[in-house]
């Protein structure tokens, strides 16, 4: 199989060469993600292998009496699957949340109040002449990135490394810090205060900026303000160095009105790093099926966005939700601990290739297909791009699409359309 | 004791073997506490000795491992934890966003003797 599309990060390489069991053109973590590995043998229910049927009956049974059931993950499926989930969350009256929540929800709360000046990869790797990576590490995130789109890549207009201008600011001096023209390193939770210093040095009011700003001196602002002023075309990364720490959304939304003052001299867009192959997808098509990306309620029978109350996180934690269907993720692995206990306590219900964390917790596993391999369907690069996944080995296992179908036939019989 | 800001994030071996999370091979890349050779000798660890990080959210044991140049370096009073289910023991709540604090969380870290908690034991599962 040629130009296969690698199903792991948010790059969505889609060069990769695959014969069954190698595959060419893949970084570690898409050979790894490529590679044999241990999968879930079959459906499991409270411990006892029974069939697919039978585990999406008993499945339906618990999420049926639920009186507020949480469907969680979706970062890791195609669109089609995504749909099923949200509308299968609509007709359970329970809440819609995907692994955005606890990633880039943040970015989604500042393009809810400033907008987003977007673009694509390809813009950044036929265009831009300033790339800074901003609190994100792709040499170990997106390890193909700085070759496809970004530092090294040979674009139509900037045509290799020696055009560009490469801006790290980070906490730490991480492996992409050596990519780097320049490094500049800030104090942990200072993002907010530094665009601000920016913004400032941009509109003439460099008077304004204090000696030294989040651990870097005015001087070194000046210079960097200057970088970013005489790019023609420059591109912002961002990653959860942004939206993981103090200030959040917030900040987020300060570098978006410091690439709106940019583009008052030159033209910047700004993109977020997106982790998961398809966790674009996993907001899209939530929002154009519900009208919000993450965190959605459908407990009063029409869909409500309320990020600190519906995010899987908080409904857990505040013991809202009676209930777990998990699909294409492990909450248990990465959910800070209190929110683990609760899923620990209530019926969970598995949907995933490979056993992982919340394998050890659930009640119900139902193993899938891997998509990309042996599911097909679209997902969303991180630039919102479309990419069809394609399958090219047959196997048992059944689709997350072909589970959530039976699933939502099974529960639109039992409570009506 | 050091009091430090505690930051979680992605490696490349917690990359590699995160499909694979029930082996040693995700468990050594992740129980892993990433700090400055300062620090370090505050608290008089070496590589591979026993740490355990203190936040307001709660605390874990993790092996120590030196921030070294061109890898991971980190400034003084900042330890890096991969993501993972040892980090999440000690990070924060969200301000409101919905999305917790899982950067910049004021802690400590100390010398240990206590062992590293195999992951079921971290999870209590007692279904
Ligand atoms: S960079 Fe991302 S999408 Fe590309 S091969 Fe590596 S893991 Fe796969």
């Amino acid at each position: 199989m040629r130009n296969a599309i690698c199903t792991f990060c948010g790059n969505a390489c889609d060069d990769i060469e695959f014969d069954g069991f190698v595959g060419k053109n893949l970084c570690p973590l898409g050979e790894a993600k490529f590679s044999a590995k241990q999968r879930i043998e079959g459906p499991v229910v409270n411990g006892e292998r029974v069939s697919y049927e039978e585990a999406i009956d008993r499945a339906v049974e618990i999420l049926v009496n639920a009186k507020r059931p949480l469907l969680y993950g979706f970062a890791s499926t195609v669109n089609e699957a995504i749909r099923l989930g949200v509308i299968l969350a609509e007709k359970l009256g329970g809440i819609y949340d995907q692994c955005s929540s606890v990633c880039h929800a943040p970015s989604t709360l500042a393009m809810i109040e400033e907008g987003i000046p977007g673009g694509t990869l390809g813009q950044a790797k036929n265009r831009a002449d300033v790339v800074v990576f901003w609190g994100c590490n792709p040499v170990e995130a997106h390890p193909r990135h700085p070759s496809r789109y970004s530092v090294m890549a040979k674009g139509f207009l900037t045509k290799g490394r020696q055009y560009r201008h490469v801006i790290v600011v980070d906490v730490r001096k991480t492996a992409t810090a050596y990519l780097a023209t320049e490094f500049y390193q800030v104090k942990p939770g200072y993002d907010y205060a530094i665009f601000s210093a920016l913004r400032s040095i941009i509109n003439g009011h460099e008077d304004a900026v204090p000696d030294e700003v989040g651990g870097v001196s005015r001087e070194k602002l000046k210079e960097f303000a200057d970088i970013l002023v005489n790019g023609k075309y420059g591109v912002i990364f961002y990653g959860l160095g942004l939206t993981h720490t103090r200030g959040s959304d917030r900040s987020v939304e300060n570098l978006v009105k410091l690439v709106q003052t940019l583009n008052r001299h030159t033209r910047y867009i700004i993109q977020p790093m997106r982790g998961h192959f398809n966790v674009v997808g996993a907001s899209a098509v939530a929002a154009w099926e519900a009208g919000y990306e993450y965190a959605i309620d459908f407990s009063r029978g029409h869909s409500r966005f309320f990020p600190s109350e519906f995010t899987a996180v908080e409904a857990l934690i505040r013991r809202d939700c009676d209930a777990a269907l998990i699909i294409a993720s492990d909450p248990a692995a990465h959910f800070p601990k209190r929110a683990v206990e609760r899923l620990t306590e209530i019926p969970v219900i598995q949907i995933d290739p490979h056993p992982n964390i919340t394998t050890l917790i659930a009640d119900i596993v139902i193993p899938s297909a891997l998509v990309g391999i042996e599911a097909e369907g679209t997902i969303y690069r991180m630039d919102g791009i479309p990419l069809r996944v394609k399958k090219f080995k047959e196997t048992e296992y059944w689709s997350d699409y072909e589970i959530l179908k039976l699933m939502l036939d099974k529960v639109i019989r039992l409570k009506g359309e | 004791m050091v009091d430090v800001i505690v930051i979680t994030g992605r490696t490349t071996e917690q990359g590699v073997s995160i499909d694979e999370k029930l082996t040693d091979e995700y468990t050594k890349a992740v129980a892993l506490c990433e700090m400055n050779e300062e620090d370090m000798k505050a608290i008089n660890v070496k590589e591979g000795d026993r740490v355990k990080v203190k936040t307001d959210s709660g605390e874990v044991v993790l092996f120590a491992k030196k921030a070294v140049i061109k890898d991971l370096e980190l400034p003084e009073g900042v330890v890096f934890i991969p993501m993972g289910p040892y980090a999440n023991q000690v990070v924060g709540r969200s301000n409101g966003s919905g999305t917790p604090q899982f950067k910049g969380i004021r802690g400590s870290v100390e010398a240990t003797h206590e062992n590293i908690k195999p992951v079921e034991e971290l999870l209590k599962v007692v279904k």
